[in-house]
């Protein structure tokens, strides 16, 4: 197939699921927000959403001091803001009407008309001045609705070929460096509880970071305990019956690069640099991980996904 | 003022209805006009859905400059046998075209034999000495093209153009039906429509007819599009996906010791066949402008090398200017030895003293063009003009009289359009699209019937507001109404 529709297939599916995890993270954040001050502990619940979307550098360099409304806006509307959720939705949009050949009918439904309806969205926000949180409760829905569309339309109507497996690389590249990133930027409340960090270990704080990646009730059936914050870290980090922990994004990874590799007849450094990140997660304990740093532990997976993503990239995307 | 009456294709002067619209009105006169607008409706947004839209020069280009053509749910209808005879004009027209283009940048024998004034193709910028004195494969030129028929009474068709660069709408064409079939059903049943779908099996069998003997039984074809700002983007990715090969942007092809390959992910592969929808002039920065961003450099050394196939073939653009245009049915007669079966529209040829005098004398009465302008810009429509653009005009053709034509207004056929006010008629053309390949010419029966939907207007460009219909070519024969045979179910008897 075409590189470029290989990279557009990629990036769109990139896209599409970083606007579900933003509004999952803005959704988490919201709550926190709600709590009384006494229970949602460090209180800087607004500057963690900007982190772990990785929006932190743009919104200080152009906006203030990050409050809701302004954060909420920034993340969700703004349109200078390169990974806001509108800017997300249009570029998965654009990706997927450069390719549109390479689209199944329903895949070109579910983006096309996610982008419609963003348009009314848009507008709704602009002829309303004030933060309207019920506005917002609607649009994060549909945001959430929008990448079950696509991915359910991907699942349900793609040809397992290339195209699929690349599509299916983007997604759990993504996904793998947004749980990565809320690891990152909460894993100060994460160590076991002998080792305080930087302030008062908060339930409510535990359990917003299982909202925003939708596995609250997950945690549940696979721990059957009350939430405790290593826990946490061992479910999103090692568990592969998690979908959005790094292991089971990571078996995905391997999984559709051999795909295309035996497809192509021949393998290279992206299939070896994913088998290697699996590899150190399947050997991995969450003693050891503690032991060695979880932050350290997590900045070097952050860095080895995005080496892949190059690698992908000149191996297959760029000719 | 009074105009005079033109022909509608449904209702006679005297009230009729023609027998081919039989259906057509009493369909309008049962169905109220509520149930015909949430089908007009219901067709818009399936249209908006599958993202047949088209952007227009000019406009912000990343947002909301996508537009819907409209399009108006009441068919334009012919009978077969007004068709067979079209048919049979349009397969004439384009074989002597292609002759035409053969001898042009081949022996040039019409010059020599003084038919047409050497000026006329020696100083046209659409003529492409890089293509003189060396054969295209099958020594066909147009392999696509799109005559813009219009309709003036019974018997009367003229051919308006010829497009025969990169002539688009066959999409909406073929999206038209589809649509139809969705929210007029019954209507569509009743009509036994001669079929459309099979236009890009006929693409495709032509393309890969004129493939290069080096591709072997299974060439690689591409349809190359300049991008997805181009306003016909979404036809050309409709293209590739119906044909079943890679839509690829300029940047996806390089040209290594005068081969065309594409960029894949499993490295460099060989293209044999590339449909373009690009201009001449921007296919290949080596050879023509050098500022395009959207060709592949070495791309006409691969074509001349014989090595890949281009279409349609480079050079095309010279037969279907308007100031070549007049001369068609000379050609017919040169090269055929035949009559035209289709006429052209009467033409004043500004570059000859005494049309020009006519012309400068009637500029209120005609509708004067530039000779290389298209989509509707550079024209003056005489009677519609006011004062003040026709003194303009004027100057313009005084400066360079070569540079245009003249037509007279013709009374362009009306067909019924619905509106939220109700049923008016509204002036049509029609855009049939004529295959050629090594394996025959082939045209689906039909065509893209273009709109003026402005009342009184007759310009029908997609580009100024005009919109399209579905177009029903029906036998002669529906109409000596026989009851409707039994449907076939399958039998409930029980063993």
């Amino acid at each position: 197939m075409l590189s470029r529709t290989a990279d557009n297939l990629y990036w769109l599916a990139r896209y599409v699921e970083r606007a579900d995890f933003l509004a999952r993270i803005i959704k988490a954040a919201q709550r926190l927000a709600t709590l009384p001050a006494s229970y949602s502990g460090t209180g800087t619940e607004w500057e963690s959403a900007l982190e772990s979307s990785g929006a932190a550098q743009g919104f200080r360099a152009t906006r203030g001091t990050p409050e809701e409304a302004s954060v909420v806006d920034y993340l969700t509307f703004a349109p200078d803001n390169p990974s806001s959720i509108c800017n997300c939705i249009k570029f998965a949009r654009a990706n997927g009407r450069a390719v549109r050949t390479a689209l199944t009918a329903e895949m070109w439904e579910a983006i096309n008309g996610a982008w419609i309806e963003l348009g009314r969205f848009e507008a709704g926000n602009n002829g309303c001045s004030r933060y309207d949180r019920e506005a917002l409760s609607h649009f994060f829905e549909f945001v959430q609705k929008t990448s079950l569309d696509y991915d359910g339309s991907v699942d349900r109507t793609m040809l397992r070929n290339d195209a699929y497996w690349f599509s299916r690389v983007g997604l759990y590249i993504e996904r793998a460096d947004n749980t990565a990133r809320i690891l990152d930027v909460k894993y100060h409340v994460l160590l076991p509880q002998n080792e305080t960090v930087g302030g008062s270990l908060d339930y409510f704080q535990w359990t917003a970071i299982l909202r925003a990646v939708s596995s609250l009730t997950a945690y549940h059936w696979v721990y059957r305990e009350s939430v405790k914050p290593w826990l946490i870290a061992d479910l999103l980090i090692l568990k592969k019956e998690m979908p959005r922990s790094l292991i089971a994004c990571y078996g995905n990874i391997v999984h559709f690069l051999d795909a295309i590799g035996d497809a192509y007849g021949r393998a290279g450094a992206s299939q070896r640099q994913a088998h290697e990140v699996m590899a150190r997660l399947a050997n991995a304990t969450t003693d050891e991980i503690f032991k060695t740093g979880l932050h350290e532990f997590i900045t070097a997976f952050v860095e080895d996904n995005d080496r892949l993503g190059q690698t992908i990239n000149g191996q297959y995307l760029l000719h | 003022m009074l105009e005079p009456r033109c022909f509608d294709e449904m209702t006679l002067a005297d009230g009729a209805i023609r027998p081919v619209y039989g259906k057509i009105a009493s369909w309008l006169a049962a169905t109220p006009a509520g149930l015909l607008a949430a089908r007009r409706a219901q067709a818009e947004l399936l249209f908006r859905r599958i993202g047949i839209t088209f952007a227009v020069y000019g406009e912000g280009e990343m947002d909301g400059a996508e537009r819907l053509i409209p399009f108006d749910i009441i068919p334009r209808m012919m009978l077969r046998s007004e068709w067979t005879l079209l048919e049979a004009g349009l397969e004439q027209r384009v074989k002597a075209l292609n002759l035409f283009l053969a001898d042009i940048y081949g022996a040039q024998e019409i010059l020599k034999a003084g038919r047409i004034p050497a000026g006329l193709v020696a100083r046209n910028a659409e003529f492409r000495p890089e293509m003189v004195g060396w054969r295209v494969p099958h020594d066909i030129y147009v392999h696509i093209a799109g005559i813009d028929v219009v309709r003036t009474g019974e018997d009367d068709f003229y051919v308006l153009e010829d497009n025969l660069r990169t002539p688009s709408g066959v999409s909406y064409m073929l999206e038209n039906r589809e649509v139809m079939i969705r929210v007029a059903p019954d209507l569509f049943a009743e009509h036994r429509v001669a079929p459309i779908e099979n236009y890009p099996d006929a693409l495709l069998a032509a393309l890969r007819s004129l493939a290069p003997p080096a591709a072997g039984g299974e060439p690689t074809i591409v349809v190359l599009t300049p991008g997805r700002f181009n306003s016909a983007y979404y036809e050309h990715s409709f293209l590739a996906d119906k044909l079943g090969v890679e839509l690829v942007e300029g940047g996806d092809l390089l040209v290594d010791d005068d081969v065309v390959y594409m960029r894949t992910t499993e490295g460099a592969k060989r293209v044999d066949v590339i449909y373009r929808r690009i201009d001449d002039g921007f296919l290949d920065p080596r050879a023509f402008n050098r500022e395009s961003i959207i060709g592949v450099a070495g791309l006409m050394g691969a074509y001349q090398a014989g090595n890949v196939t281009v279409s349609n073939a480079v050079g095309t653009g010279i037969a279907d200017d308007k100031a070549i245009y007049t001369y068609v049915p000379e050609f017919i007669e040169f090269y055929l030895g035949e009559t035209a079966v289709l006429n052209n529209v009467p033409t004043w040829r500004c570059r000859e003293p005494g049309a020009l005098r006519y012309v400068q004398e009637h500029l209120a009465d005609l509708v004067v063009k530039e000779v290389n302008g298209s989509g509707g810009y550079g024209m003056l429509v005489g009677p519609h003009a006011s004062k003040a653009e026709r003194e303009v005009f004027a100057a313009k053709l005084a400066r360079d009289p070569d540079n245009f034509i003249a037509q007279p207004t013709l009374a362009l056929s009306t067909t019924p359009t619905f509106f939220d006010a109700g049923i008016a008629p509204r002036h049509v053309d029609l855009r049939p699209f004529v295959l050629t390949g090594a394996n025959g010419i082939r045209v689906v029966p039909g065509g893209l019937t273009r709109v003026a939907l402005k009342e009184k207007s007759l310009v029908v460009n997609s580009s100024q507001g005009g919109g399209t219909k579905d177009t029903w070519i029906v036998e002669d024969s529906i109409f000596d109404e026989s009851p409707a045979p039994q449907s076939q179910n399958q039998s409930q008897s029980t063993s």
